[in-house]
C-alpha cells in the first residue's frame, strides 16, 4: 500500500484526533475487554480524565511539571551528516533528552497527577525495557505515591540497570515468571494486581493500549510531542515534513508524534515494527489486554511471544488507534529485522554522536533502508529514547567487532 | 418460589443448567461447581470423580495463553496443558466421551471465542454437549456479539458480578445472565486464601435482592469451611484453585475426595 492511496475505510470523524466512540473504539478497534471487577474503575478513570483534561488548573499543573521537571519542550535536531549520507533531510525530535531518558515521562506525569486527583495512593505499572518502569517510579517518587513495577523475568535479566534504577527511586520491582516472561506477561500481572487493589491503586499503563480510556488518554498525554514538533518544524524548517517516522511496540511514542501531523494528510506516517513483533503488519484482529486490535496469535488464538532485540518492542499486540490508522490507510507499518537494527544503532551513533535506544534504532534502520526511495525528502523521526540502557547489551553483540 | 425479586422476562425457555440449578436450589440443595483445567493430565477422570462425588456441574477451563483473571495455580495448570498441546478443539472433542450426567460449562477467555468467531464457537460448544460458557474478560459492555450467538445456539452465558459493581449495575448484569449468577468472592484473581472475604457473602446478598436466579460464589472460596460459610447466603459455590491444586498434587482421586468433603460441608445444616 502506498500513502498516496485514499483511505480504504470511511470515517465519520472530522479530525483523526477526535476521541474514540462511546464504546472506546477507533473504527473497529479498542473497546474494554476487562474483568467485571475493573469496569467501575475504568469508568471512573475515564470520567476523571475527561474532567481533568478540561480543567485549566490540571493542565497548568501538568504543563508546569513537564517544563520544570521533565525538561520540555524537547528540541529538534537536524542530522546533517547522516542526512547527507542518505540523500535526505533528517530531523530528530529529541525525546531522548527528557528527564528519565525517553518520551515515557509525558504519560506517567499525566497519569500520576490524575491518580493523585482521584485519591489513589499507589501506582502499579508494567515495563518491558524498563523505561516506563523507571518513568513511573520517578513520578511516584515526585508525587509521593507507592509504586510497584512488574517486569518479565527475561527482561529483568537483560535490563538489570533499569531494575536497579527503579529500586533506587523507591519502587518495588517484581519479576514475572509466567508465560513468555516478557512484557505481555508483565501486563497480565499488573492487571491482576489492579483487580485485587483497585480501590487504592491506579494502573499506570505505559502505552496507547489496554482497555478504553487508556489508548486515548495515553495518546492525549503524548500529544505534546506532536504539537511541539509541528510548531518547531514549521518555525525551523518551514512547512511540514514529507515523512514522520517512529518505532512501534505498543505505539505510544508514535501516536505522540503522529498526533501532530495526522490531520495533515500530505504527511506520510510510518510506524516501524520489529520483524519479530510486527502486530500491525503481520498480526490479525484479536482481543488481549483489554482491547480489540491486531495481535500476533497462533491458529487457535493463543497469543504468540514477540521476539526482538529490543525488550521495549517485545509486544505481540499494538495500540488500537494504530490498528485503525492502518485499516484506513492513514499510516503504514513496515518491519525491520534485528540485524538492520544493530546497524541503525551504530549508524546514528557514529554519524551524529547520538546513541539511540534500540527501539528508535528500528526507525533509523527503516530510514536507512528506504532512503533511496525518499531522496531529497524531509524526514522527521521521533528519537523517543536514549541508548544508555542498551549499551551493556550491545557490548555483547558488538564488542569484538569494534576492535577494542 | 419465595423470593419477591423481579423475574427477568424471557422469550426463550430456560437452559438446562439454569433449570436444573433452580430445581435443586428450590428443593433445598446447595450447589457445588468444581473447576477443572481441560488438557491437564487426568482432567477427564477428575471431572468424572467430581460428578461421582456430588458436583452439580463442572466448569471446564479451556487454557489460554494470557489468563488475566487467574492466579498462580490455575495459570500453572493452564500453561502446562498448553505445553502438552492442548487446544480448544482437543478439549471439546473429549467432552462427549466423559459420559457424566451433570451439566458442563466451559470457562475461557474471549480471544479463543473471537478467533474462530462467536457463531462457530457456540456451535462447537453445542456439538460437544457443553451447555454454558463463562468468559471472565467479556464484561456486559462487550457481550452483545457473543451473547447473541450463544442465545441463538442455546448456550447459557454465565455473567460475573463483582464486589465493585454499584447498585445500579447489578440488575443489568443479572439480566444478561443465564444459568446462574457468578458472584465474584473478592477483589482479586482466582487462588486460595486463608479465610473467606467479607465481600463474598455481602455481594451474594446484594445480588439475591435483585434476582431469584441461583447465585454462586466463586474466586477465593478455598476450602470446605469457606464453602459452608458462603452457602449460608449464596445458593452454591464454585471451587477453582483448591480443586486444580489437588489435581496437580494428587490426581483425579484427590479431586473426588475433596469434592466429597465440600459436598458434606455444604449439606450440613
Amino acid at each position: 500500500m502506498t500513502t498516496t492511496e485514499p483511505p480504504t475505510a470511511t470515517t465519520t470523524r472530522d479530525s483523526l484526533l477526535d476521541p474514540p466512540d462511546a464504546t472506546g473504539r477507533f473504527g473497529d478497534f479498542g473497546g474494554r475487554f476487562v474483568p467485571e471487577t475493573l469496569i467501575p474503575a475504568i469508568e471512573e478513570l475515564e470520567a476523571s480524565f475527561v474532567d481533568a483534561w478540561a480543567d485549566e488548573a490540571f493542565r497548568g499543573d501538568l504543563d508546569r511539571v513537564l517544563r520544570e521537571y521533565a525538561g520540555r519542550p524537547s528540541m529538534l535536531t537536524e542530522c546533517h551528516n547522516l542526512g547527507d549520507q542518505l540523500g535526505l533531510q533528517l530531523v530528530l525530535k529529541r525525546e531522548d533528552l527528557n528527564h528519565t531518558g525517553s518520551h515515557k515521562i509525558n504519560n506517567v506525569l499525566g497519569q500520576a497527577l490524575l491518580a493523585k486527583r482521584m485519591g489513589k495512593t499507589r501506582l502499579v505499572a508494567e515495563t518491558g525495557a524498563g523505561q516506563h518502569g523507571v518513568a513511573t517510579a520517578t513520578a511516584a517518587a515526585l508525587l509521593n505515591l507507592e509504586c510497584k513495577v512488574y517486569m518479565g523475568a527475561v527482561d529483568v535479566e537483560r535490563q538489570a540497570l533499569n531494575v536497579f534504577r527503579m529500586q533506587l527511586l523507591g519502587a518495588e520491582v517484581e519479576a514475572v515468571h509466567s508465560g513468555s516472561r516478557t512484557l505481555k506477561d508483565a501486563v497480565n500481572e499488573a492487571m491482576r494486581d489492579w483487580v485485587a487493589t483497585v480501590e487504592r491503586t491506579h494502573y499506570c499503563l505505559g502505552s496507547v493500549m489496554g482497555p478504553h480510556p487508556y489508548p486515548w488518554m495515553v495518546r492525549q498525554f503524548h500529544r505534546v510531542i506532536g504539537a511541539e514538533a509541528h510548531a518547531q518544524f514549521a518555525e525551523q524548517f518551514g512547512g511540514l515534513p514529507d515523512v514522520v517516522v517512529a518505532c512501534v511496540g505498543g505505539g505510544s511514542n508514535a501516536m505522540g508524534i503522529f498526533s501532530g501531523f495526522v490531520d495533515d494528510r500530505s504527511v506520510r506516517l510510518v510506524g516501524v515494527e520489529p520483524a519479530g513483533g510486527a502486530a500491525t503488519g503481520r498480526g490479525t484482529p484479536g482481543v488481549v489486554h483489554g482491547m480489540h486490535s491486531y495481535l500476533m496469535q497462533d491458529e487457535v488464538g493463543q497469543v504468540e511471544e514477540a521476539e526482538s532485540i529490543s525488550a521495549g518492542l517485545d509486544y505481540p499486540g499494538v495500540g488500537p488507534e494504530h490498528a485503525y490508522l492502518h485499516a484506513i490507510g492513514r499510516a503504514e507499518y513496515p518491519a525491520v529485522n534485528d540485524a538492520e537494527v544493530v546497524e541503525g544503532f551504530q549508524l546514528l551513533s557514529r554519524t551524529e554522536g547520538i546513541i539511540p535506544a534500540l527501539e528508535c534504532a528500528h526507525a533509523v534502520a527503516w530510514i536507512a533502508r528506504e532512503a533511496p526511495t525518499m531522496q531529497g525528502q524531509t524526514v522527521l523521526m521521533n528519537l523517543s529514547g536514549r541508548g544508555d540502557k542498551d549499551v551493556g547489551q550491545m557490548m555483547d553483540v558488538l564488542g569484538d567487532q569494534l576492535g577494542t | 418460589m419465595t423470593s419477591s425479586a423481579p423475574e427477568v422476562e424471557r422469550t426463550a425457555p430456560r437452559g438446562r443448567l439454569e433449570s436444573e440449578f433452580r430445581a435443586k436450589r428450590d428443593a433445598g440443595r446447595k450447589l457445588l461447581v468444581p473447576y477443572i483445567t481441560g488438557g491437564y493430565p487426568g482432567w477427564q477422570d477428575a471431572i468424572r470423580a467430581a460428578a461421582a462425588n456430588g458436583a452439580d456441574a463442572v466448569e471446564i477451563g479451556v487454557p489460554f495463553s494470557d489468563p488475566v483473571m487467574d492466579g498462580p495455580v490455575i495459570q500453572q495448570a493452564s500453561q502446562h496443558a498448553l505445553e502438552l498441546g492442548t487446544t480448544p478443539h482437543s478439549v471439546l472433542q473429549e467432552i462427549p466421551g466423559l459420559d457424566v450426567e451433570i451439566p458442563l460449562a466451559v470457562m475461557t477467555y474471549y480471544n479463543l471465542v473471537h478467533h474462530p468467531g462467536v457463531t462457530r464457537f457456540a456451535a462447537d460448544l453445542v456439538r460437544s454437549g457443553v451447555c454454558a460458557a463463562i468468559l471472565p474478560d467479556l464484561p456486559l459492555e462487550e457481550s452483545a456479539p457473543w451473547c447473541g450467538a450463544a442465545d441463538a445456539a442455546g448456550v447459557e452465558t454465565v455473567m460475573l458480578a463483582a464486589p465493585t459493581a454499584p447498585d445500579d449495575r447489578l440488575p443489568r448484569v443479572v439480566e444478561r445472565c443465564r444459568g446462574f449468577v457468578y458472584s465474584v468472592g473478592l477483589l482479586g484473581v482466582t487462588g486460595e486464601r486463608s479465610s473467606l472475604a467479607a465481600t463474598a457473602t455481602a455481594l451474594a446478598a446484594r445480588i439475591k435482592l435483585v434476582t431469584d436466579m441461583p447465585v454462586l460464589v466463586g474466586v477465593g472460596v478455598s476450602d470446605a469451611p469457606q464453602a459452608y460459610e458462603a452457602t449460608r447466603v449464596a445458593d452454591g459455590v464454585i471451587q477453582g484453585a483448591s480443586v486444580v491444586r489437588r489435581l496437580m498434587e494428587g490426581g483425579p482421586d484427590s479431586v473426588g475426595d475433596y469434592v466429597a468433603e465440600v459436598r458434606a460441608a455444604i449439606d450440613a445444616s
